[in-house]
């Protein structure tokens, strides 16, 4: 089964790639308020199983794929493959 | 009792300030050994353990993400859960507080700009294992060379650090060069154990090369060490 994370700064985190991101914005005319830029994980997993997907993916966030003080996860389970 | 205390430096694919940390601990009169990542156990008669400046299996993901799942930091983790010094430079301190030995989490400058200077910092407290040659409120300087060394923490997290005396090292007054929360150079545990610091004490051993006063703070280290001889490992 496929999967994506999405990693995000949590609210309130500086994040200087965003700001960066939003200032070249700006600079090529777009108006914008605000960008913050995160991370996004694509995996292949072994198992069809959703809830086992799922249970799986929490502890990859928790052991790896975030620094929870910091960032914010967002799972999204895809179709078998 | 050895006079020269056995202090591990610990390599990981990418560190590049090993050989410099083993050199300046060498000349303060410790026995330096490198060891190397995949090392589960560290050198017998251990005394202290130092984690160096470097870009740790290429930092991926976030720094220090991946090194701390390195078999040498599980015997680092279980070294330092029963007391054994632990200091973590640079790439060192993100290891540590990636591993949950040192709070907080440190990301990218605030400027997105690389920083390579020496800066002005001022030592919050003497009563710790690395900071025992220096004097309370003291002005050091010492470089820094980082893109990732903005030490961020909560305001409960900050709250409770500053009870505990915690903040051991903080960027003098104007001088903070990573956007840092409340100018936080270095921190320890609770304990007073483990102590991290993005600024590179190794650096600043030799008159030479400027500023001695990394001497301050590795030389506090060898003399906590020599007293510690024995009690681990």
């Amino acid at each position: 089964m496929r999967a994506t994370v999405l990693v995000r700064p949590k609210p309130g985190i500086l994040d200087p790639q965003g700001q960066a991101v939003e200032s070249s914005l700006r600079h090529l005319g777009f108006e914008v308020a605000d960008a913050r830029v995160g991370r996004l994980v694509e995996i292949d997993l072994a198992t069809d199983d959703r809830d086992e997907a799922q249970a799986q993916l929490e502890r990859m966030c928790e052991q790896l794929l975030t620094n929870p003080l910091i960032e914010s996860y967002e799972i999204a389970l895809g179709g078998g493959a | 009792m050895s006079d020269r205390p056995r202090i591990a430096v610990v390599v990981f694919p990418g560190s590049n300030d090993d050989r410099d940390a083993a050199l300046a601990l060498e000349q303060l009169g410790a026995d330096a050994p490198l060891v190397w990542h995949t090392d589960e156990a560290l050198p017998d008669g251990t005394a202290a353990v130092v984690l160096p400046g470097g870009f740790s299996y290429g930092d991926y993901l976030r720094c220090g993400a991946i090194a701390r799942f390195s078999p040498i930091m599980r015997a680092v983790g279980a070294f330092a859960a029963e007391g054994g010094l632990v200091l973590g430079i640079c790439n060192g301190f993100q290891i540590l507080t990636e591993a949950g030995l040192l709070p907080g989490a440190l990301r990218p400058n605030a400027s997105l700009s690389f920083v390579c200077r020496d800066v002005p910092l001022i030592v919050e407290s003497s009563e710790t294992p690395f900071t025992s040659r220096c004097e309370p409120g003291q002005a050091i300087s010492i470089p820094v060379k980082h893109g990732d060394g903005c030490w961020f923490a909560d305001a409960d997290l900050l709250g409770e650090l500053e009870r505990n005396s915690q903040i051991v090292l903080r960027y003098a007054a104007g001088g903070n060069p990573n956007g840092s929360i409340d100018d936080v150079a270095g921190v320890t545990n609770v304990d007073r154990n483990v102590f991290g610091l993005m600024p590179h004490p190794e650096h600043a051993v030799d008159a030479l090369l400027g500023s001695t006063d990394g001497a301050l703070l590795l030389g506090s280290l060898v003399d906590a060490a020599r007293l510690s001889v024995g009690a681990f490992v």
